[in-house]
């Protein structure tokens, strides 16, 4: 009941906020804004398109099956047997200089890498080179976390546990005589995996760290001497298990093997000529009706081969043009809005 | 500003049984506080301590809440845990913290304002300042009519100078305002109360310095609370499709789950069981493994219904209530209030309303009566108020009465030429006013000499006394047998023989008097047929120019009352009053006898002229009720007033109008009677369909719905209270409620324009809200200002609007949203109602699109990574979407979106249409919106996809890694729902503008930070994304990727929508079209509404619903002491006495003192009131 004593205490403060009038840009579909808007997209993206399909046309790409399925095939005794490091090879011609720089990548197939489980089994602390986590492995790594006897797996995990071993040599035949082409394995994996993501505990020498460990069950060699040539490529550090541990995000996959070493001869790429590749064959993949291939392929700006951007750029393209169309016929015909 | 002082709130403590007990220990007069119980009472929910976990307690009672309690109790289960703990946690505290905080902020409000309304109490008076311990009180507050009574308190104790200890027990708390129950036991004996003796919570002291009470009932257990109906918790039309929709969308999770559960064991059997090499299992039974799976996906999918849905609908609603407090437009400067939006979770139900339900007194009109014109034997004064476009004239030339000091200085009249007549002594002026002075039952006090302040029954009898007063003829005082005036100065003491009061059949009051010369005379003032049936043949020509003078007010819209005067015989008088004296005291059908001897003496009589008094209504009514209409809703009339009033003030306020093919009126006495007179309205309303006269409804899932029924031409419809008699069961009426009748009258109301319905109690108000609310299953509002409004604002409505600053604040403080003018009802519905229905259709839609996109994508994602309930995104991704990514673009079009401005809202009504008809968020809508976001979904996953199938990076290292792809995927998810919101919004103001673009930056800016070296060197497994920012959003195809995606996204979107706007274009698109044409040209001229005023209807009534109180005023229990010594005699009291500041300043006359120029004074004046027992109220 005590009044206020000013006579509009109360007022509402004018500003634009309370008021709700805030300027404001107003945008409508109109006629004139979204036809041109149609055709210039449509342009744009066929423009795009053409250019992606170009290039993406431009790279070459050679795959090579080597799963060994069929009987006929030069691996299908590797694959049928369970021979550690079984020997096989396979040969291809290229008639033109494969353009480099060459990529040498292995492909699985219907391999489910992007597995919930199998993802999340690793120890991203012991991979950082905790030594804690050696002693005990997370619970995420389980049943790769201690083996029959208790004692901790390092790395651990499904991850790490079933890592690509098979390995490859290449060899090209010059006119009788076989010439080993230098593959080179430096640097295939991202900085960042390479650099912070994974470490190894910094003991010297690496095998001190993992005293009291044990290997993955199904590896052939601890961690520490993954590489026997080159000391610092071993521990969580090595390129082929950095390659490996980036988990590919659909069933069939590529991962980069080694790469072509421009030098010599192979400065311009592969050139022409009977090639083949020594396959030490270790990785099943048959039981889950897995395939295994060799790819080798060059890049270009937009990275590797891959036609369908282009495609879809070029049929979005276009069918923005027609649709530009449509509405132009539908706009000519109702004309809305007429005045009423 | 009362002077009910209560001195000693004691426990009631028994609730349970029947009779509360109270104990009272009396203090002195003093204002200590003793305790003899303890009378503490708890307010507040919470305390300090208690708050936390009692508000989590409540909170996790929430069935939302439980739900994602529920699911974090799945995350930890290592084996089901398909995301990490912190994706549930996060938003989930964050939700309880803002619930918390509003429970918290609620209840520290609620306690202040309980321990404010605890001192509002229902009282047993002990004692007051008035002799015999009378109180005078005024009740429209309890029962909006303005009552008149008188009221002793139990004679036994009276004083009490002494501590006295005794005790009440007394009935549970209850709503019957007209009966209590209870005994006194004091000093060994007992005293029985009864309702005379209880002061209720809502009555105002008036002409009383003080009264001491004893609270027995206080805060909500006082009659006045019980009586305002239970306060039922109300939910917006949204929030019960909501409820529907969330419900369908768990059986649809379920579904999805299902799917992908099955999905998951086929997968188990055919592809893991030889996967095994690599991935060991660690349940052989693939039907346990999709059980499993099942929980997983549950989790992972979850966000369909999203934890933040139902914080974000508050916050908008809350924005938007807001607004409605912020409008400047809904500010009155006069009495400084702004509008109120008291319930802030019923904003969009206001772009909804079809109904409206109005209060009239108050409401439509100002109930100010302001004496405008008159007719004195065959001249007319006065000037008229109105042009002939409707617009009131502004008048400068305003009579000065300085001549006169006792007049009321805020009285106005135009016309000259009747001060020139009063200062002429014109001898028929002079009557007229003289008869203005006498005959009434208006009370005067003079609290200063020549401060005087009428107390008046009725505002238009005040209005008369007020007008007569100013013009020389100033009513100063009375007393049973006497009735003191000033006339021209002069003061004249005229003998009061007797009153021959008001009544409804008779429509006139009389009085006989002898003037100072002793001569006798009877006064009579009535309906303009009923005085012209009692005229002396000899007045006939006047009757016809005053006939012709009355129309002409009528047509104004002005309230008429004719006037007349006769000279009585001593000898007959003498006998007629002997005779008087005993109908007055027959046992037997006194009224009867008593209404043939009124009979016998008024005729003859002399016509002196007729009042025109102008039921002052609201600015803007007749504007605004067009501009609803025009929207399409309707408005429906509910008021106390006589049908003739009623039918008046339809008239005035354009609800009726003269080119309306008929108005219906529907007064039978009989059930058969009102069922033949609607029928009749139906049949003239739609001839072909009479004969189904066993009309049914429709049955809707058990819902009897009546629908519209589309009649040709405008009818109006008036009903009379009496016959809701017919319609309502709870009546205790020898008709039994037939509930064909019911329909029958919702349906011949339906088919009319415009519905007054008159002479309806409060019960009955609420009653035909519920009718409608029952069987339209329509939207209603209903507005009102008193306390009769309350049932229907409070309970029944859909939305209650209390017009504030009028009739006390009881409909203010039951309502939903409060304002102080009418015409402030337009803006609230057709700015304010539908901007908020339009943003939270908008709001919803596109929060169901952007988290069933987001959603879907998981879907796709699960055929092909073996139903293993792996996520696409990132878990940080997932945790923060809904919270920051995407919640403030959102709630920025919520908060700023309009179609249109509020000028063009206006000038398109019709606009308001798709709200009532739910054209903006239905379930076809929602099933809209989750087939648009299947569509992106799918593009969303598919073209990421194969967009990164076997492809790498320029220098040849991966990037259709795991990591790179949830980036990838979730990054064309934010451009694509960010372009999606562009799409929706229609109004980009620069807040806006920073919302999206700051919600886009943001994401870039924590991607970056979460994916950085610090933060995963210092929690290498939270952070596992490490690089992969860097690495893959310096791709050029990832970036195509994404523009590709967010343009596929929004194309069919658009095209879909320019097509409709071509080919099918709503009201909105055609508007904006026009506001688009109208930017380059000056702002639309603003239209006024051309009302026309032209009626030849009128009515004749200066009296007040109820039966008159020339009984009291006679009687002998009417007490009054002078008036000029009362002030000083009470002094001692040494407390602010009652000040009646004097009454309105202009010309008007407010019956609850209201002043109609300033703001309101300290104290809010009313008439005299006594107290008595309220059996009026309802029929």
């Amino acid at each position: 009941m005590v009044k206020q004593e000013s006579e509009s205490a109360n007022r509402p403060d004018n500003t634009a906020f309370t008021q709700q009038r805030l300027p404001a840009w107003q945008p409508i579909l109109s006629a004139g804004i979204v036809i041109p808007g149609f055709v210039l997209i449509g342009l744009a993206f066929i423009g795009i398109g053409v250019a992606l399909l170009v290039t993406s046309r431009s790279i070459q790409v050679l795959e090579l099956d080597y799963t060994g399925d069929s009987n006929g095939s030069p691996c299908s005794s590797c694959s049928q047997s369970d021979i550690a490091n079984c020997k096989c090879s396979l040969n291809f011609t290229l008639t033109t200089l494969f353009q480099g720089p060459v990529f040498f990548y292995y492909g699985l197939s219907n391999y489910f890498q992007n597995y919930r489980r199998y993802g999340a089994s690793k120890d991203d602390n012991q991979l950082y080179g905790d030594l804690s986590s050696f002693t005990s492995p997370s619970s995420s790594c389980s049943p790769y976390n201690y083996d029959s006897s208790k004692k901790p797996i390092v790395p651990c995990g499904s991850i790490a546990n079933s890592m690509f071993n098979d390995t490859f040599t290449l060899t090209r035949t010059v006119s009788g005589t076989t010439n080993n082409v230098t593959l080179d394995g430096k640097g295939i994996a991202w900085w960042t995996d390479y650099n912070i993501k994974y470490r190894n505990p910094s003991v010297t020498p690496l095998k001190n760290a993992f005293n009291g460990t044990v290997k993955p069950i199904n590896w052939a060699k601890p961690a520490y001497e993954l590489d026997a040539s080159d000391r610092s490529n071993n521990g969580f550090v090595n390129q082929d298990f950095l390659v490996w541990m980036r988990r590919a995000a659909l069933p069939n996959f590529r991962k980069l093997y080694r790469r072509i070493d421009a030098s010599g001869d192979y400065q311009k790429g592969l050139p022409a000529g009977n090639y083949t590749i020594d396959i030490t064959y270790n990785y099943p993949v048959r039981a889950f009706n897995g395939a295994k291939k060799i790819v080798f392929s060059n890049v270009s700006w937009m990275g590797g081969s891959n036609e369908f951007l282009g495609i879809a750029y070029l049929v979005i393209g276009s069918l923005c043009v027609v649709m530009s169309v449509v509405m132009l016929i539908v706009y000519a015909k109702f004309k809305f809005p007429d005045e009423e | 500003m009362t002077q009910i002082l209560s001195f000693n709130k004691l426990q009631n403590f028994s609730k349970v049984t029947l009779l509360s007990v109270l104990f009272l220990n009396f203090c002195h007069i003093s204002f200590s506080f003793c305790l003899l119980q303890t009378n503490a009472i708890k307010t507040s929910k919470y305390n300090f301590f208690t708050f936390l976990p009692l508000n989590l307690f409540e909170q996790f009672q929430r069935i939302a809440n439980a739900y994602f309690l529920f699911l974090l109790v799945l995350q930890v289960i290592p084996q089901i845990s398909s995301l990490s703990w912190f994706t549930t946690v996060v938003p989930l505290i964050l939700v309880l913290t803002v619930t918390a905080a509003k429970d918290a902020t609620d209840d520290i409000v609620s306690t202040f304002e309980n321990v404010f309304c605890f001192f509002k109490a229902d009282l047993l008076l002990l004692s007051s300042s008035e002799p015999l311990n009378l109180v005078y009180i005024e009740t429209a507050e309890l029962d909006g009519f303005v009552y008149f009574s008188s009221f002793s308190t139990s004679n036994h104790i009276l004083l009490f100078s002494l501590p006295l200890y005794a005790a009440v027990r007394c009935e549970p708390p209850n709503n019957r305002l007209d009966r209590f129950t209870g005994v006194l036991s004091f000093a060994g004996q007992k005293y029985s109360l009864d309702n005379e003796k209880i002061l209720l919570r809502g009555c105002t002291l008036r002409n009383t310095e003080w009264c001491f009470g004893l609270v027995l009932f206080g805060g909500p257990e006082t009659k006045l609370m019980q009586n305002c109906g239970k306060s039922t918790f109300k939910r917006t039309s949204i929030d019960r499709l909501m409820n529907i929709l969330v419900l369908f969308i768990f059986g649809f999770l379920a579904f999805m789950c299902s799917v992908l559960a099955i999905g998951n064991y086929i997968w188990e059997r055919n592809e893991g069981s030889q996967f095994t090499v690599f991935l060991p299992r660690l349940e052989d039974d693939p039907a346990f493994s999709s059980f499993l799976t099942f929980w997983s996906y549950v989790i992972i999918l979850n966000t369909v219904v999203p934890i933040s849905l139902y914080v974000s609908v508050e916050i908008i609603r809350l924005g938007n209530s807001f607004y409605i407090d912020w409008d400047r437009k809904m500010y009155y400067a006069r009495n400084d209030t702004p509008a109120e939006a008291r319930t802030t979770t019923l904003n969009e139900e206001l772009g909804q309303i079809k109904y409206v339900f109005s209060d009239k007194t108050g409401t439509l009109t100002q109930n100010i009566m302001i004496f405008n014109k008159c007719t004195i034997n065959g001249k007319c004064y006065g000037k008229n108020v109105y042009d002939y476009t409707g617009q009131r004239l502004e008048m400068n030339e305003v009579i000065d009465f300085s001549f006169n000091p006792l007049a009321d200085s805020r009285f106005v009249f135009h016309d000259h030429s009747l001060v020139e007549a009063v200062k002429l002594e014109n001898t028929e002026v002079h009557a007229f006013f003289r008869l203005l002075a006498l005959c009434h039952t208006v009370m005067a006090e003079e609290k200063k000499e020549g401060e005087l302040f009428y107390q008046a029954q009725s505002p238009d009898e005040g209005a008369l006394v007020t007008a007569a007063r100013n013009f020389g003829f100033v009513f100063r005082s009375r007393t049973p047998d006497s009735i003191s005036i000033v006339e021209m100065g002069k003061q004249c003491n005229y003998e009061l023989l007797a009153i021959l009061d008001f009544n409804n059949v008779r429509k006139r009051m009389s009085v006989i008097v002898r003037s100072p010369e002793g001569k006798l005379s009877l006064y009579c003032k009535g309906a303009d047929t009923i005085i012209y049936e009692r005229l002396h043949q000899s007045c006939s020509k006047l009757m016809d120019v005053t006939t012709e003078h009355l129309n002409e007010f009528a047509g104004d819209g002005l309230r008429t009352l004719a006037l007349a005067y006769k000279d009585l015989d001593e000898e007959y008088f003498n006998q007629w009053i002997q005779r008087h004296h005993e109908a007055n005291t027959a046992l037997e059908d006194r009224e009867g006898k008593l209404d043939q001897l009124y009979e016998e003496i008024e005729k003859d009589l002399l016509l002196l002229g007729a009042t025109a008094i102008e039921d002052k209504l609201q600015d803007g009514v007749p504007q605004t009720i067009e501009q609803l209409s025009k929207a399409d809703i309707k408005i429906w009339v509910l008021t106390g007033d006589k049908q003739e009033t009623a039918e008046n003030i339809g008239y005035s306020c354009n609800l009726l109008r003269e080119e309306m093919n008929d108005v219906f009126i529907i007064s039978g006495n009989s059930l058969e009677d009102v069922q033949q007179e609607l029928r009749n309205a139906r049949t003239s309303m739609k001839p072909d369909a009479a004969e189904n006269s066993e009309f049914l409804p429709e049955m809707d899932k058990g819902v009897k719905v009546v629908t519209d029924e589309v009649v040709n031409g405008e009818y109006g419809l008036v009903i009379n209270g009496h016959t809701h008699l017919f319609l309502t069961p709870s009546v205790p009426q020898a008709y039994a409620l037939e509930h064909s009748l019911e329909l029958e009258f919702l349906r011949t109301a339906c088919m009319c324009k415009a519905v007054i319905c008159c002479r309806v109690t409060p019960l009955q108000k609420a009653q035909v809200v519920e009718l409608v609310k029952k069987y339209k299953k329509a939207v209603t509002l209903a507005i009102g200002d008193g306390a009769n409004d309350v049932s229907m604002i409070k309970g029944t409505a859909h939305i209650g609007v209390g017009i504030s600053g009028q009739e006390g604040m009881q409909a203010v403080l039951s309502s939903d949203y409060s304002f102080a003018q009418f015409r402030f009802l337009q803006r609230l519905l057709l700015v304010h109602g539908r901007w908020s229905y339009l943003r939270m259709c908008k709001f919803l839609r596109y929060f169901f699109y952007k988290n069933f996109t987001f959603t879907f994508v998981h879907f796709w994602f699960a055929f092909f990574c073996g139903f293993s309930a792996q996520t696409v995104y990132d878990e940080w991704f997932i945790t923060l979407y809904n919270l920051m990514y995407t919640a403030l673009p959102v709630l920025g079009m919520s908060l700023f979106d309009q179609d249109v401005n509020d000028v063009w809202s206006f000038q398109h009504p019709q606009l308001y249409v798709p709200g009532q008809l739910n054209l903006y968020f239905s379930k076809k809508s929602f099933f809209k919106c989750a087939l648009h976001s299947c569509y992106s979904s799918l593009v969303l996953f598919f073209i990421p996809y194969a967009a990164m199938y076997d492809t790498v990076r320029d220098d040849g290292k991966d990037i259709a890694d795991y990591q790179s792809f949830a980036l990838l995927t979730q990054t064309c998810l934010l451009f694509a729902v960010s372009i999606q919101l562009g799409f929706e919004m229609s109004y980009w103001t620069a807040v806006n503008t920073f919302f999206v673009l700051g919600s886009l930056a943001m994401y870039f800016a924590v991607t970056f930070t979460m994916y950085s070296n610090g933060m995963f060197t210092i929690l290498p497994s939270a952070f596992p994304f490490i690089g992969t920012a860097r690495n893959s959003l310096n791709q050029p195809n990832v970036w195509l990727t994404i523009f590709l995606t967010s343009i596929l996204c929004v194309l069919p979107v658009i095209t879909n929508r320019f097509l409709m706007i071509q080919l099918c274009p709503t009201i909105n698109d055609k508007v904006m079209f026009k506001v688009r044409q109208a930017k380059a040209t000056p702002a639309p001229p603003t239209r006024r509404a051309r009302i026309r005023r032209t009626s030849s209807r009128r009515s004749g009534y200066a009296f007040s619903h109820a039966q008159g109180y020339g009984d009291l005023v006679t009687s002998g229990r009417f007490l009054r002491r002078p008036a000029l010594t009362r002030s000083s005699g009470f002094t001692h009291a040494g407390r602010t006495t009652t000040s009646f500041s004097p009454m309105g300043r202009s010309a008007g006359y407010s019956p609850t003192g209201r002043p109609q120029n300033n703001k309101v004074p300290d104290v809010e004046v009313t008439s005299l009131q006594m107290y008595r027992t309220i059996t009026d109220s309802a029929p």
